[in-house]
């Protein structure tokens, strides 16, 4: 008999490419007490009582700093948010300097997002923190994909065998990365669907099956990822039109009905309703967008808790 | 003022002169190859070069010097300091200088600020004013002035419309335009397109970005029957369309980058800014083709595109950082390892792509090993094992991605205008 683990292998969460089975099984386990602990009147537990938080966020958001913000303050941390807007580094300050007038101030943990790729890992060795990657470039977001693989294995008991879709930009979102290696992990079966201008090269050398239909994708899978399409990125140059991704990638209710009316459908959110999905879908039977938000709570609070209490 | 450098492997492909010797050289002249009698060695300062190779002087074709406009990065001296430590005794220095190199006045000032070295510095001038690519950089005089070619580097000249006027207005002196071959409008990347971008989550710049631009210059030096020159060519799909376009006739050469063909795009899985250039590092089936394009002399020269870069500006979140690496002090190092030692290329052929060919190009006189020529030698090391140590580096900056690296062969001394270089002193010979 294997013990059970009870640490994680790494003192930094920076993605979800090469951790083990095991790390993300115990990830998801104490994710699953700490969402008990959400649904109690006083939803506070003392365990990072003393330990110092700081939200490094050099770009927007709003749900991940607020999902991590509140999981910070129901594990009692004390936490400090530094956001782009008020940095310094409109100033000229650079990144490194900010990172070490920062870490001057005596803190114990950096949950970080930053639109270049690599930052976490580089805040690895100007710091001593431990590193929490909440977004980096387009490369991963893994308390997002650890968060829908919760959120899945809470609706359909297990992760290995299934079959899960991300449906959207792949090639704009860290989500699809942190999922696809996740899963693929846990021994679920990934593909991806998308208009090809969407699908990054080579993606099929992971081991993901690459969808254009999004009928195929949904009658053959029993997990819908649904992403954002992201204007603000460089989904117009992807893409003719919202109205024509719509009408050839959108899941519906009618793509639903007939294809495959068990499966599940997830978003990270914010919703374009009308874009990638219909409001009849995000707010229909089939999905489980706003567990998912509760479930990042709880998700956050595990990776704070196991990286925090790590000696 | 006389030396003896004794005991040398003479090497000079031109003479098929390949045999060991000792060379008297009489104030920076070649005096005496062999033959040398006891007066000769009485009156010299004899330098014992047993087991090194003696050929002409290395010249580097793509060097960035920064002077003017980035003093604290590179000057014309550290740059040239740094180009004789690395075996060079000639360079010629990029113009994406702030200001450019694209009036006769800038020329002057660098050649002028090089006057004085052991290593000859010859300007590449701008071919449009600015580099904007809109107006034909002054061509003419910046000729007169001492410029070698004619390049926008940095980026490719904007439109075809306009490279082939600087194509037609350069074939009035023969001279290069050198061609950074990027189309923009698929460059807005931080790395090589492939399985590892897409893995490490970064913008990419796909290989075709480079080929469609070089059809298009190849194209328009056929239609101009201009002189075309490739500056650091890194995909396979580039080097087989200069394969085809020499078949054919056309006027064309091309340079590639030691990192090229030594390093890949997989390098960049840490996110170390000091892997980040343009061209990027490519896919392992580009740097077998960059390799396969020396031996068969697709490539007729490697250059280092030494690119320093100030360390406040290279340690930066990885899209932010600038592009570009040093080479100067081990691009002799990285061919010999990489070619030489696993005898891809022969000890001749270096010389060719390091010597002899880059000059050819510019239309410089290529250095020999005869009597009564000027003494413009490169004196090497292939066997001696070392490891990069940035913090002994010539340059004034440290962006190199081989700190610590092992290599094989290094340059042991060079010698150039009545100066020789050895055990890092300039002394007057």
């Amino acid at each position: 008999m294997r013990e059970k683990n009870i640490s994680l292998s790494s003192r930094h969460l920076l993605g979800l490419q090469g951790v083990p089975r095991e790390d993300i099984q115990l990830l998801l386990d104490t994710a699953t007490t700490f969402r008990e602990v959400l649904e109690r009147p006083i939803k506070k537990v003392p365990t990072l009582q003393g330990k110092t938080i700081v939200n490094l966020f050099y770009e927007n958001s709003t749900r991940t700093r607020i999902s991590f913000e509140l999981a910070q303050k129901r594990l009692s941390a004390d936490t400090v948010n530094f956001s782009t807007s008020t940095s310094s580094t409109k100033k000229g300050e650079t990144f490194k300097d900010t990172v070490r007038n920062i870490e001057a101030m005596k803190v114990d943990m950096i949950v970080v997002r930053h639109e270049s790729a690599g930052v976490p890992l580089y805040l690895t060795k100007i710091s001593k923190a431990n590193i929490i990657n909440a977004g980096d470039g387009l490369h991963e977001h893994p308390t997002q994909g650890l968060l829908d693989m919760y959120s899945i294995r809470e609706k359909l008991g297990t992760l290995e065998g299934l079959k899960v879709c991300i449906v959207g930009d792949i090639g704009h979102s860290r989500v699809a990365l942190s999922n696809i290696h996740g899963l693929l992990t846990m021994g679920a079966k990934v593909s991806v669907c998308g208009p090809l201008t969407m699908i990054p090269v080579g993606i099929e050398n992971l081991g993901v099956k690459i969808y254009t239909d999004i009928n195929k994708a949904i009658a053959e899978n029993d997990v819908l990822n649904v992403l954002r399409i992201q204007l603000e990125r460089n989904a117009g140059q992807s893409i003719p039109s919202t109205r024509e991704y719509h009408n050839y990638f959108g899941v519906t209710s009618e793509r639903i009905e007939k294809n495959n009316k068990n499966i599940l459908i997830l978003h990270p959110g914010p919703i374009n309703r009308g874009v990638e999905i219909t409001s009849e879908v995000a707010d229909g039977p089939y999905q489980v967008i706003l567990d998912q938000v509760t479930n990042g709570v709880a998700i956050r609070m595990a990776v704070l808790y196991l990286l925090g209490t790590m000696h | 003022m006389q030396i003896v450098l004794k005991g040398i492997t003479l090497l000079d492909p031109q003479q098929k002169l390949n045999r060991k010797d000792d060379l008297l050289i009489v104030d920076g002249v070649i005096n005496k190859v062999g033959n040398l009698s006891k007066d000769d060695y009485r009156h010299s300062t004899v330098y014992e070069f047993e087991d090194k190779y003696c050929t002409p002087g290395f010249f580097d074709m793509h060097v960035h010097l920064r002077e003017p406009g980035r003093e604290d990065e590179e000057t014309v001296t550290t740059g040239c300091n740094a180009a004789a430590a690395g075996g060079f005794t000639g360079i010629a220095c990029m113009p994406n200088t702030s200001p450019a190199i694209d009036s006769a006045e800038t020329v002057r000032f660098i050649k002028e600020k090089a006057s004085r070295h052991l290593v000859d510095v010859y300007p590449v001038g701008a071919a449009t004013q600015e580099r904007k690519g809109e107006a034909l950089a002054p061509m003419c005089e910046l000729f007169e002035a001492g410029a070698v070619g004619f390049s926008d580097d940095g980026a490719a000249i904007k439109s075809a419309g306009m490279l082939r006027f600087t194509m037609e207005y350069a074939k009035m002196f023969d001279a290069p335009i050198i061609e950074h071959c990027e189309d923009p409008s698929m460059a807005d990347g931080a790395m090589n397109e492939g399985f590892t971008s897409t893995t490490l989550g970064l913008p990419a710049i796909p290989s075709i970005a480079e080929d469609i631009i070089v059809m298009r210059d190849i194209m328009v030096a056929e239609y101009v029957k201009g002189k075309i020159h490739i500056a650091h060519i890194s995909t396979k799909n580039a080097i087989d369309l200069v394969r085809q376009a020499k078949k054919k006739g056309i006027n064309i050469t091309a340079e590639v980058t030691p990192h090229h063909f030594t390093l890949t795009d997989e390098s960049l899985t840490g996110f170390d800014t000091n892997f980040k250039m343009s061209p990027p590092l490519r896919s392992i089936e580009n740097r077998e083709a960059a390799i396969q394009g020396l031996v068969d002399g697709t490539i007729d020269c490697i250059a280092s595109d030494h690119a320093p870069h100030s360390i406040e500006e290279k340690e930066m979140e990885f899209i932010y950082a600038p592009n570009g690496i040093l080479g100067l002090e081990t691009t002799l190092g990285l061919a010999i390892t990489e070619l030489v030692a696993k005898k891809h290329l022969s000890l001749s052929q270096l010389v060719e792509k390091f010597a002899i060919n880059p000059r050819k190009i510019l239309n410089l006189p290529v250095p020999q090993i005869k009597e009564g020529e000027k003494a413009n030698l490169t004196i090497f090391d292939t066997e001696i094992k070392w490891g990069v140590d940035i913090s002994k580096f010539k340059s004034k900056s440290k962006n190199s991605p081989f700190d610590k690296t092992e290599l094989t062969g290094k340059s042991v001394s060079v010698i150039n205008n009545s100066k020789i270089y050895f055990e890092d002193k300039f002394v007057e010979i």
